[in-house]
């Protein structure tokens, strides 16, 4: 009890003086190892202080609007552009007007009203087993239901965001009817019931249980990179594809970051949103997790541009967020759990 | 109980208010979700009835089918082995069928995953033996349905284990002998006599076995099983559809409500208590041969594949594969261990607290309110954590607005964003597991003690001090265990409501698996299965003290 009521002391004097500190507050859906040593040197060029919590897109999302305008967060950091659209939805953001991020980041990769800002940009193609697949067999996203397919491909559970945006990008340019007819397709060819993560379906194929999947670049990239000798092999078995080339292009996503409405300091906050697309930190973004970079100029790591330099999909980041119910619902009606 | 319905003490009827008033509490969060549910206004129900809720309902009871046969049989065989038989290696494996208790489902599923899939080594090395390619040959799918089953009776059978060896140890063996004298076989005595003594026992730690299977996301979610977590997560987060998953929670909650109404029901009319005599006339069935060996593997088999391997492997990446940072480790540790503990304590209080109004004021209204006071249990995490956070965040929007009025500046969250949060909604979501062991304790207390101790005038304070403590010692110990254990693992509830920079062991092992760097969560996993041992021993050698002194 003397702890708690110690706990209880503490964080009250630290609520209480929170308003006066050069302090930020982060809930942010990046784990801690992705994030903490740039807030560390940002700490450290500045002698701003950062908070870090963190935990799931929309845990932290609910947590945000049950606490309201009490709430201690400042900055709200997810890895999903639905996510940034659904904080906004919920009016849990405010827009932030400032020259430096509208600058630097382009406009496809951030929110047109200054909500949220992109941070990094993912992409994913598929990544397929070249020993067992022609390059000329593939082409589009659409050709995944193909039966030539049947029972050679994995894919993740439809529960990950990832893949609801990718169909959110595919339901704009295809409609609900041919959406849900390719991902029928699609959940026919499936060589064993989706589970596990992007990781596990580059596993899956190497070793021979598919011949194709839909992962972002940064995990085949991850194992390229990782001190495991199997993992190198696993990599090294592997591929990438930039579908739909000649069409809208290859799907990509952001990882990004919007001012919360509740925020006590907002200038720091605002500060270290400049910083988040400073050189500096995305070069380590770049480095470190092998994402895209956002900020033209900023080099993209070399194991990401040994894949290629492909056309993007340009869709509007917010209507993916705007469509990602509708998309659970034909995921649903499509069987793909 | 009818005895004690004409005993009742001085204190009684506040103890009942203070009991309907924790129960309250304890129900609060339950309450905020589900009238959520009322809000109907979408086609979404209609969607999940026509899509996916068929798949929701038929795995999420096949789940609990395999779940609940797979830990009688390794539970209940086991206890009664180690309980009252001696055979080689009883001693240790005595212990060492608890160890499992410390090993998280989500993360037996990561590991054996590891172990048993087409890369993983037992396969590539029957390959390598073999010569065998992939699809030349059948091998069991760990992520499965049957996977699932498979990962929860291995962790959740020590509930089983644990509840049952408590009441075959207060149960004297003299009702064996009395039996075998009767002409009854040693297996028929097993049948007739040890296992329906037991069987209030052994239904409690099934229940909270079965409504941990309920609660279960982790594993579920990791090997794609579409159950009514799975469900309510997707509509909760998927369609951000508050309502359609608290009505998806109230199905759930029908499904525990079953539960403990067929536990009631499977021991109507049945109270058992035990006389309090020590167990010094009981010796133990001596195993030999053949039979000593069968009974240690019997014993062995839980723990080999609970504990021995899945750790091994997690040692293993520590040692050779992970990037360790032993220094942040301590902290991470110590944050896990005395939250732990605080929760434990505070549940455990709460639950003596229930159990004893219900002891001595059993009337409807506190029978009820005790048994849905235990519901939390079978919630996931997350939904806990929501049901927690709606009222405490409302109070602290009030206080807010107090300090506003008086013209002070605003305390911020004094409730919802720190440890107080936290510990009730570990209060609400284990206070199941806290009332099962307490209960199923004092329930072997007979009520004629109570009644003599009054009739030579002692009050309920003396009753309980020379009675109740000396007599409950082990299950308080065990529900004390038991709690602080599924605290250390609990993942969800943390995840969602621990304040800024405070992580545990469970945090740190789930961010690094969820980013699918199994090796690199293997540190932190071991390190819970490791704190989580700690309560393990020192409950072990309490119940050795009892025993001795016996």
């Amino acid at each position: 009890m003397l702890l708690l009521k110690r706990c209880l002391v503490v964080a009250s004097l630290l609520l209480f003086s929170a308003a006066t500190l050069a302090q930020v507050n982060i809930y942010s859906s990046r784990k801690e190892a992705l994030i903490l040593p740039l807030l560390q040197q940002f700490t450290a060029d500045t002698g701003i202080q950062v908070k870090l919590l963190t935990g799931k897109d929309d845990a932290l999302l609910r947590r945000l609007a049950l606490e309201g305008m009490a709430s201690p967060a400042d900055l709200l950091i997810t890895t999903d552009v639905a996510r940034l659209h659904r904080a906004k939805q919920m009016q849990l953001t405010q827009a932030v007007d400032n020259g430096v991020l509208q600058q630097v980041v382009p406009v496809a990769w951030r929110d047109k009203d200054h909500h949220w800002f992109g941070v990094t940009s993912r992409a994913r193609p598929i990544v397929y087993a070249p020993g067992r697949v022609a390059v000329e067999q593939l082409g589009r996203y659409e050709d995944l239901a193909d039966s030539q397919w049947r029972g050679r491909l994995c894919l993740r559970s439809s529960d990950n965001v990832y893949n609801q945006s990718l169909v959110a990008a595919a339901l704009i340019a295809n409609g609900p009817e041919q959406t849900l007819n390719w991902m029928q397709g699609m959940v026919a060819n499936l060589s064993k019931p989706p589970a596990g993560g992007d990781t596990d379906q580059l596993k899956a194929v190497a070793a021979g249980i598919c011949d194709l999947t839909l992962v972002n670049t940064y995990y085949l990239a991850r194992l390229q990179r990782s001190d495991s000798r199997v993992d190198n092999a696993v990599a090294g078995q592997l591929a990438v594809f930039w579908p739909n080339q000649s069409d809208r292009g290859a799907h990509f996503n952001i990882s990004g970051m919007a001012l919360t409405k509740a925020s006590k300091h907002k200038q720091h906050a605002i500060a270290l949103m400049e910083y988040m697309v400073s050189e500096q930190a995305q070069r380590w973004y770049a480095d470190v997790n092998n994402e895209y970079p956002v900020v033209a100029g900023v080099p993209m790591p070399d194991v990401l541009a040994a894949y290629g330099q492909p056309k993007a999909d340009t869709v509007s980041l917010t209507r993916l967020g705007e469509l990602n119910q509708q998309v659970i619902k034909l995921m649903d009606q499509a069987r793909w759990r | 109980m009818s005895v004690s319905q004409s005993f009742k003490f001085r204190y009684v009827p506040s103890l009942k208010w203070v009991a309907l008033i924790v129960a309250a509490l304890v129900l609060l969060p339950i309450v905020a979700v589900l009238q959520q549910a009322a809000f109907v206004g979408n086609d979404l129900w209609l969607h999940i009835w026509q899509t996916v809720l068929p798949d929701y309902v038929s795995n999420s009871l096949l789940l609990m089918l395999g779940v609940g046969a797979g830990v009688l049989m390794m539970g209940v065989p086991a206890a009664w082995l180690a309980a009252m038989c001696q055979f080689p290696g009883r001693r240790w494996l005595d212990w060492a069928l608890l160890l499992p208790l410390a090993m998280p489902a989500y993360i037996i599923a990561y590991t054996y995953t590891g172990i048993l899939d087409y890369a993983g080594p037992v396969q590539s090395g029957l390959r390598h033996l073999t010569g065998w390619g992939y699809g030349d040959y059948w091998f069991w799918q760990v992520r499965s349905l049957s996977g699932a089953m498979a990962m929860m009776v291995l962790v959740l059978y020590p509930y089983v284990y644990l509840t049952a060896r408590a009441t075959f140890l207060e149960q004297s063996s003299v009702s064996m002998d009395v039996a075998r004298s009767l002409g009854y076989s040693r297996w028929q005595a097993w049948f007739k006599v040890a296992v329906p003594m037991a069987r209030p026992a052994i239904i409690a730690g099934l229940t909270l076995a079965l409504m941990e299977t309920l609660a279960d996301y982790g594993t579920v979610q990791y090997f794609g099983v579409a159950t009514f977590t799975t469900g309510i997560f997707r509509t909760f987060y998927g369609f951000g559809d508050t309502a359609g998953a608290a009505q998806l929670a109230a199905v759930l909650l029908l499904f525990v409500v079953t539960l403990i109404v067929v536990e009631r029901w499977s021991r109507r009319r049945q109270a058992y208590h035990v006389k309090a005599q020590p167990r010094a006339t009981a010796t133990a069935i001596v195993l030999l041969g053949w039979r000593g060996w069968l009974a240690c593997c019997v014993c062995l088999i839980p723990v080999v594949f609970g504990f021995i391997i899945p750790a091994g492997q997690l040692l293993w990446w520590t040692l050779f594969e992970a990037h360790v940072q032993w220094s942040s480790f301590w902290q991470l540790a110590w944050n896990s261990f005395y939250l732990s503990a605080l929760a434990a304590v505070l549940a455990v209080c709460l639950a003596l607290l229930l159990a004893y109004a219900q002891r001595f004021y059993p009337r409807q209204s506190v029978r009820h309110a005790v048994t849905l006071a235990g519901m939390g249990y079978a919630l996931p995490g997350t939904i806990i954590a929501i049901g927690v956070m709606l009222p405490l965040a409302w109070l602290d929007h009030r206080i807010n607005d107090a300090f506003t009025w008086l013209g002070w500046s605003s305390p911020g969250l004094l409730l919802s964003g720190t440890l107080v949060v936290l510990l009730m909604a570990y209060c609400v979501r284990f206070l199941a597991v806290a009332l099962g062991g307490i209960q199923s304790g004092l329930g072997q207390v007979s009520p004629s003690l109570d009644e003599s101790a009054k009739g030579m005038g002692r009050n309920a304070w003396d009753v309980l001090r020379l009675i109740h403590i000396p007599l409950m010692r082990s299950s308080v110990l065990t529900a004390l265990l038991v709690v602080f254990v599924d605290v250390l693992k609990e993942l969800p509830a943390t995840l969602m409501l621990r304040p800024f920079d405070f992580n545990t062991l469970a945090v740190r092992a789930y961010e690094l698996a969820a980013d699918e760097q199994l090796v690199e969560a293997a540190p932190a996993s071991l390190m819970i299965v490791l704190v989580g041992l700690i309560p393990v021993l020192i409950l072990n050698r309490a119940i050795n003290r009892r025993r001795q002194r016996g």
